[in-house]
């Protein structure tokens, strides 16, 4: 049968088959959803890792006013950048959801950068050593790779179709979500070369992501 | 630019019925229904290619980003929300799969920029004054069938023109085979040498 608008026969075929190949599918909760299912997942890690963790110390740093805000916006900035990863991978939405982690990193970048003064305001604080930034690092690193990639499972279900500035939110959402379980593990108070950690490990996973996480995400190829 | 307005206009947004019908056929093919996916997708398939047109894609090209676009779309049907309209959601895709087409033509050299290429291309369409020429062929030719005696004329219609085999212009015109066999090849051979010097006269 000619194509009364014209079109190539392939597209009518394409029509075709792609009806005759119809599935029902179960419909993709919408992002806030699936951001409170990250949450979950982000804070049941963390619970299976207090058995381990430093309770005392944390419950000494949370008692501290920019320890306790920057854990909070820590974790803010890994739900927002979850929740705007979430809402890139669906078509149609606007892509300025893309900016909504600012303000909480921001924030969380701020109330860390308090603790640059630590050293003149409480002399007495308890600084990072080389080791232990070592290990900082090492944690934030071990622990963004599982959950880089469990929210790129989550993000392949929908169709980014801009998969690399997805991947790169879900990166700075898994490495704000490793600097929040990280919290209970610091050995020490934060200091300028511990949010730098912070920013390097942000800025690796985040890049990684868009690179790795692009290709994993990019479901046209 | 009205050429432009009008490539567009069909992505403009339609009467909230149609939004209405396209939702509700995503909606029951979610759920399984071909037939409603095939009613859809045929009606998406212009509405996705004036998207894409409207994005600078053009030619052959067009059936290609509509095909990727339509791949997406099966791809994507799970991300759709009914209680959202169907339209930007389709036109977020086809639009992002213009671009991508844009990339990849962007990405690979084209002669046109290559100077030699571009004036050596051939043009496949009618040369100007073709139809012209065509028409005063044919206006040459009939005049010199019209100055055939009766049976070459009958002949040379009958079997040349209206391409009848020899027994239909047989009964057609009461002749005999033969006859016509014969007025045809003098009527061939009189055309040829009129039509000849008809040529020699317009040349010289």
């Amino acid at each position: 049968m000619p194509d009364p608008a014209g079109h190539d026969q392939r597209v009518t075929d394409l029509v075709d088959d792609l009806a005759r190949s119809l599935t029902p599918v179960r419909r993709l909760p919408g992002p806030g959803v699936r951001t409170l299912a990250w949450c979950g997942a982000v804070l049941a890690l963390g619970a299976a890792l207090l058995p381990v963790a430093d309770l005392s110390g944390l419950w000494a740093r949370l008692g501290v006013p920019d320890l306790r805000y920057a854990a909070l916006c820590a974790f803010l900035t890994s739900a927002c950048a979850a929740f705007a990863a979430f809402q890139s991978s669906v078509p149609g939405r606007s892509p300025i959801w893309a900016l909504l982690p600012l303000p909480p990193l921001v924030l969380w970048i701020g109330f860390s950068g308090l603790g640059c003064l630590r050293g003149w305001i409480a002399p007495a604080a308890n600084l990072a050593e080389p080791e232990e930034l070592r290990g900082c690092f090492a944690f934030l690193m071990s622990v963004s790779l599982p959950l880089s990639i469990l929210l790129v499972t989550m993000l392949r279900r929908a169709c980014p179709l801009r998969p690399n500035l997805t991947a790169a939110l879900g990166g700075l959402a898994a490495a704000a979500a490793a600097a929040t379980l990280l919290v209970p593990f610091h050995p020490h108070d934060a200091t300028a070369t511990d949010l730098l950690i912070h920013l390097v490990a942000v800025l690796v996973v985040g890049g990684l992501n868009g690179l790795l996480g692009g290709r994993l995400l990019d479901r046209t190829a | 630019m009205a050429s432009g307005t009008a490539l567009i206009m069909p992505a403009q947004p339609m009467a909230s019925s149609e939004e209405a019908s396209l939702r509700a056929a995503m909606t029951a093919a979610q759920n399984g229904d071909a037939a409603a996916y095939r009613a859809l997708l045929r009606l998406c398939v212009p509405l996705i290619s004036a998207m894409v047109r409207a994005k600078g894609v053009r030619g052959a090209a067009v059936d290609d980003v509509v095909q990727e676009t339509l791949l997406t779309v099966h791809r994507a049907r799970a991300t759709y929300d009914p209680s959202r309209p169907f339209l930007p959601w389709l036109r977020a895709i086809a639009q992002r799969r213009a671009i991508d087409a844009l990339r990849r033509a962007g990405r690979r050299p084209r002669e046109v920029h290559d100077p030699l290429a571009y004036e050596a291309g051939v043009d496949d369409g009618p040369l100007p004054g073709q139809a012209l020429d065509v028409g005063e062929r044919g206006r040459i030719l009939a005049a010199a069938v019209a100055q055939l005696p009766e049976g070459q004329r009958q002949a040379i219609e009958q079997i040349a023109l209206r391409e009848l085999s020899l027994d239909e212009a047989s009964a057609s015109t009461g002749r005999t085979k033969g006859a016509l066999k014969v007025n045809f090849h003098r009527a061939l051979k009189a055309l040829r040498t009129s039509l000849s010097s008809a040529k020699g006269d317009t040349d010289a």
